[in-house]
Parts: C-alpha cells; structure tokens; sequence
C-alpha cells in the first residue's frame, strides 16, 4: 500500500495541459517550411528522398517519412519546424509549394467539416484499423488516449466496434492480405462516417508505394476527409488533427 | 557472467559449395544434434536452399543445396520443431515440399503464394462438445491485424491457432531492389516498434558488406539506442498487462514513465521511435557534453521512479493472483521451438545475442533468466530487464566522449558476391538479417528473421487450458509483432 502511494505520489499529474497548444522538443520534425527555390538542391534531394516526396520546388508532406536527410543535406532549402499542426482535410494541400510572388511557401489547413461540428459536439468514436501499419502509427493512435496526451478529455476515443464508430482512421498502406477486411469495416460503420488517413502510409502508400504487396484501388475510390502527416504521426498532430476537423480548435 | 564471445557479429561470408541434399540434411541434423539451432533455413531465386546454423558463442554455420530435383525431401519439422516455420515458409515461397511436416499451411501469403486469406486450413474438430471462437483480423484496441481461432470446452481453450500474413507488405522484396545502402527508412518499418533493432541490424550487415567499420563512439550510441528502445517497449507492455488486469494505476504509471523515455529519444533525433538516428555508416544525431548529462539525470530519475511502481506492482496479490502460473510454457517447448528473447528467457532459456553473438561495442553481458515460464515471469523479466538496461546505458554513458554524427564512415559500395549474417537483440528477441549481393554489387535477396516468427507459437501454447477470458493477458505478456513476421 505505502508503495503504491509512493508511486502515485511521484507519478505527480501528467496529463498534458493543452494538447492543442503544447510545447514539444525543438529537435522534433514537425511542419517542413521551404526557405527558397534553389533547383539544383531540389533537384538533388529529389533524388535520394526515399518516398519521391520533394518535386519542382516542393515537398509533398503525404509522402515524406521525415527520414530528415533533405534537410541534412541542403539546410538552407529545407527546415522542418517543431510543429505538430500538420493535418489537412485535402490531399492537394500537403503538397508544401514554393510560391515566386510572395516568396513563401503554403502550408497545410483542416477546414472545419461542418456536419461532424454539428453532430459530434461531445464525443467522436473512432475505429482503427491497421493495414499494413508498422506499429508506430498504431502506438502513437493508442498514446493519444494515454495518460499524457489523454484525447478522451475531448471525448474522443477508439471504441471496440465499427457499430459504435463516426469514423475509420487508417493507418499503413493497405497490404492486399488486409483490403477485404478494412472495406468491410467501413461498411460495418453506420452512416453518417468519414475516413480518415494516419501517417505517411495511408496517406500515399509511403516507403511501400512501389511493393505488389499492397493494394489501394478501393482507398482511391474514397474521399477521406482528413489526413495526418507523419512517421508515424506525433499524438499531438493526430489530437490537433481531429480537433481541427470537429471545428474544435479555436 | 558469461566469457565474452571471441567472435565477429555480422559473419561475412562467401557462399558456401553445393551439398547433396541428403548430406545438406544430414548435416543439419548433426548440427542439431551437437546443440546448434537454426537462425536461418530458406530458399533463393536460383532455386537453391541456404541454412545458417547456430550455436552461442560460435560462427554460424552455412550449409547450402539445390532445389530437390522432385521438389520435395523428407520434413525436419518432426525430428527438430524448430523448423517448423522454416519449412512452411519454404513451402509457400517456392513450393518444395517437406514430406511429412506436421501442418504445412500458409505464412503469410505472398503473391503467388500456395493460398489465399480466404482458405486458411484451420483445425477444426467434430466434437459437438467444443465449440470455436474467430477474432480477427480487425481487433477492438489499437492493434495490429491477425487472426486467432479457439477451439474451446466452454470457458476452456482446447487449442489456438494463429493465422498471420495480414500484414504482408512485401518489405524483403523492397530491400532487395536499388542501391542497398538507401534502405535505412525501410529497415526501420519491418516493425516499427523495433525501428532501432532491426535498423541496427540491417546497418551492422551493410557496414560489413561495404567493408567499412564505425567508430567506437558510434557504435556505443547506437547501443544505447537499442537498450532505451527496450525499456520503452518494455514499460509499455508493463503498462498494457496492468491495464489487462485492470491495475489502472500500473497502467498510467508505466504508460507515463514510457513517455519519459521515448520523450528522450526525440529530444535527440526527432523520433520517439529512435527513427532516423542511425544509418549505415554511424548516426544522423550524435551526443553532445549537455544531452549526455541530460540523458542520464532523466533516466536516473525514471529510474527510481520505475523501482517504485515495479515494487508496488510486484507485490499487489491483485496482480500476482492473475499473473501467476497463468500462461506456461515449458523450458522444453522454447529449446525446441526456437524461441528467443523475453519469450525463452523466462522459460529458464538464457539465450541472448547481446553475449551469444555480441557486436564488436559490447563489453559484457549476462541475461536474465526465470523458469516459471508464466505470466508473471515474462512481466518480472521485463522489470527487470528495463533495470538493467538502465544500467548499462548509465554506464555506457559515463566513459562516452561527446560524439558527433560526422564521425560516421561513408559507405563505398558494397563487395559482390558475398553473404552477411547480422544478428541483434531486439527487446522481443534475436533478430536476424542475411544479405547477399550479386556479382554487379546488387542485392540477390534480404531476408529477415525477428524473432516472432518462432515465438507466436508460444502464445499458442500458453493459452492451452487456460480460461479464454486469460488470453488479452496472455499475448500481452508476449507482445509480438505481427508485421515483423508477416513483412
Ligand atoms: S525528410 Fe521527407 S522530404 Fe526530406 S528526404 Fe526525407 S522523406 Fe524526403
């Protein structure tokens, strides 16, 4: 018993004050910023990017695996800024883009999906399924309830059955062993749903785009209506993520 | 403690000649014999079947013939069970056939595999007493997919089997194809949750291909690298069996103290996961004067912490009623099956690669062993375990000059026509890599061996008459990786 107290008394409060505006560790590689167009430095990290993430003048935030060697490489071209706030509810706009006018570059948004606003006010039930996933999406989707970043304070959980779910968060690429299943999980799912896409894998087939294992023709056919960066994605990024969505961020 | 091994882990190797089939059986079964286990036993493109056999403290030994020329050979799954994968792998990769074994059914069903998901060929019984339950693939948490069956007697669970491959992503093939130096991304998703483990191998077996060897420093980062890995991967399952069992203060406590640690890791590569840290050559990141002191006052003080909860825990009748003699598996069961880390070391079984086959930076090392083979045996392990981890980072630590990234080596390419063993040990066990370059210095294949690939079978055995309402308990106490053996 005086063990346990002493525990308790040492383990202090650890839940994380605001997840939407917390601090994280400046070495951390959240959202990349383009600092210049410089064609030869693109051109050459476009070449060794493992998931062809950087284009012309620019770095498509779905593909990259955050593997941080552009920026090793060509510091002056690319920085990835400790910041978590990531996600976008449109593929196109994770693509980062140089922009000549204004000499900045875009950055990813989540617009406010208003249905979700109106009917998940409290409480938003979400279901997982790992397709392919590495376990680091999925032990980062499971930390987001943790003590630390606690997202069930926002009423938002994974719950154990689609029946319960508003919506399906993906992680991995979609292995074809893993399709079938995955489709009749969202079937299983009671409308209103959405579909939303966790990490670099499911977001664009990441490091495994290119492997006849995997199979994403049904996943191109759906609108996801959002999708969150990362390798894996940061439980931060994820909270932000669908608090954004749900029009909860203010 | 054990005499440091006066062997070179990764074991480069030429390709060893072509055997008789008979004598490349026969050989195995005297290797088997005299104490050696497999680490490897697979077959190649050039229809040839390659076998690495094992003993602590020894070179692995190869043995290497062609295809059987009717596809088929008398099973060795019978006589050493730790083959059983092995050949069922082969079986469904290449279609050679072990005569005899035991239940040759489907891996992990890749492209132009025996089956497809569908037909699975699960045991089933005629026994109006038993009754069969399905889970999976899809499960209730945040887990990975896989399929359990359980033939039950009510409450009872006569027999479990396991159907993997879910997860298959082909990642053997994609190590194979381009310039193998750039896989370090790949390699660190056969399992995420290992991304320093089998990072750690695969750069240890791409060094010593390229014939390039990393400084001491680096190599001692990288160690520490794997020991936080452990402890981070073992407070969370410490973390999940409390929750199991609903002993909801074990549960925070340790899922906190993890956070602590990973927290660690990103402070000094980015990555909670230790992703992007290492690469072939060295490190990415490397440990400055500050982030060494750093790092040890934040694990001394996890440190105390963790002894505080791990007490309470341990000495809780609560926690001790569920975890005791729930889930055995015998010391015979893991010598035979081929079990390797937390999952043997709790059944009495003192295999460790860090003092079987240590990398060059290891001084010494002696592995913790329990023979109760129970629950409560794979959680005490790990406990202990993350304790002493702690302690050889801390004094790892302590003599480590700081050391910066461009001290790494950069990697000319690697030599043709060689093979290379790598083994580490991964907080779930042995992992091994074996690599083989072609004649132009491309890679011929890339296999990966973690060690769930033997272990789910021990899930399956702990289970037996157990209640079935144990089995959350069960395979936390495991924690396998499904992607790791179906990759
Ligand atoms: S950090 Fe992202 S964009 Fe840069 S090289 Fe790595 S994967 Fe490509």
């Amino acid at each position: 018993m005086f063990n346990l107290l002493k525990a308790r008394i040492h383990h202090g409060y650890q839940a994380i004050h605001d997840p939407l505006n917390a601090a994280i560790h400046p070495s951390f590689p959240g959202l990349p910023t383009i600092l210049r167009a410089c064609k030869e430095d693109f051109c050459a990290a476009g070449s060794f990017c493992p998931t062809g993430a950087i284009g012309d003048n620019s770095l498509d935030l779905g593909k990259c695996v955050f593997c941080g060697e552009c920026t090793r490489r060509f510091p002056a071209t690319f920085a990835f800024n400790p910041n978590f706030r990531m996600a976008s509810s449109r593929r196109e706009s994770l693509i980062i883009r140089w922009d000549n006018q204004s000499n900045t570059c875009t950055a990813p948004a989540v617009e406010v999906n208003a249905a979700l606003k109106k009917l998940c006010i409290r409480s938003f039930a979400l279901r997982n399924v790992s397709a392919g996933g590495c376990n680091a999406c999925e032990l980062e989707l499971g930390a987001s309830s943790n003590v630390n970043f606690d997202m069930g304070r926002y009423g938002i959980e994974v719950v154990a059955s689609p029946r319960h779910a508003d919506a399906l968060i993906l992680t991995g690429p979609v292995s074809k062993n893993m399709e079938q299943a995955f489709v009749k999980t969202w079937e299983a799912i009671p409308d209103p749903k959405v579909l939303i896409l966790c990490g670099a894998c499911a977001i664009s087939g990441g490091s495994f785009v290119n492997s006849d294992a995997i199979s994403r023709d049904w996943l191109q056919t759906m609108q996801p209506a959002l999708y969150i960066p990362g390798c894996p994605a940061h439980p931060l990024s994820i909270i932000h993520g669908l608090m954004s969505l749900l029009g909860r961020v203010k | 403690m054990k005499e440091k091994a006066q062997i070179v882990n990764p074991f480069l190797y030429v390709l060893p000649d072509l055997m008789e089939l008979t004598d490349f059986l026969n050989g195995i079964r005297n290797l088997c014999l005299a104490g050696y286990s497999p680490l490897c036993f697979f077959g190649t493109a050039r229809q040839e079947l390659l076998c690495g056999m094992a003993l602590a403290g020894k070179e692995p030994i190869l043995l290497r013939c062609l295809f059987p020329q009717d596809m088929q050979y008398q099973s060795l799954s019978m006589e050493f069970p730790a083959f059983h994968l092995f050949e069922r792998e082969l079986w469904e990769e290449f279609g050679v056939t072990p005569l005899g074994h035991p239940w040759l059914k489907p891996v992990r069903f890749p492209i132009g595999g025996q089956q497809s998901m569908e037909q699975y060929p699960f045991f089933s019984s005629e026994s109006s007493a038993l009754h069969e339950v399905g889970v999976g693939p899809v499960h209730a948490g945040v887990i990975e997919p896989g399929h359990f069956r359980f033939i039950c007697h009510g409450e009872r669970i006569e027999h479990l089997e396991i159907q993997l491959g879910y997860q298959h992503r082909g990642i053997m093939n994609l190590l194979s194809q381009g310039d193998i130096r750039q896989k370090m991304p790949l390699a660190e998703c056969i399992a995420g949750d290992t991304a320093i483990g089998h990072g750690l191998a695969y750069c240890s077996a791409i060094e010593t291909l390229c014939n390039v060897s990393v400084p001491t420093a680096l190599q001692t980062v990288r160690l520490i690298a794997l020991e936080l890995e452990r402890i981070a991967m073992h407070l969370a399952d410490l973390s999940a069996l409390a929750g199991d069992i609903a002993y909801l203060s074990g549960q925070n406590f340790f899922a906190a103290l993890r956070t602590t640690i990973i927290n660690s890791s990103l402070a000094i590569c980015g990555s909670r996961f230790g992703k992007r840290w290492l690469k072939p050559g060295g490190i990415n990141y490397g440990l400055s004067k500050e982030q060494n002191s750093l790092l040890r006052s934040t694990l001394e003080e996890a440190g105390r912490q963790i002894e505080r909860c791990t007490r309470a825990m341990f000495a809780d009748a609560g926690v001790l009623n569920r975890f005791d003699s729930t889930g055995s598996v015998s010391k015979k069961a893991a010598l035979e099956l081929n079990f390797s880390g937390v999952t043997a070391k709790a059944s009495g079984l003192a295999i460790d690669a860090r003092c079987d086959f240590p990398l060059s930076a290891y001084t010494e090392f002696s592995p913790l062993c329990l023979d109760s083979g129970d629950v409560f045996a794979r959680a005490s392990i790990r406990a202990k375990e993350i304790e002493q981890s702690l302690d050889m980072i801390a004094h790892m630590l302590s003599t480590l000059p700081p050391v910066s990234a461009k001290d790494s080596v950069s990697l000319p390419p690697p030599m043709p026509d060689k093979l290379c063993i790598a083994i580490t040990e991964g907080w779930r066990g042995r992992i091994v890599h074996v690599v083989k370059t072609d004649s132009e210095s491309g890679t011929e294949f890339y296999r990966v061996i973690d060690p769930s690939l033997h272990n789910w079978f021990a899930l399956a055995l702990a289970v037996r008459n157990e209640g079935i309402s144990d089995f959350p308990l069960c395979n936390k106490s495991f924690d396998l990786s499904y992607c790791g053996t179906d990759l």
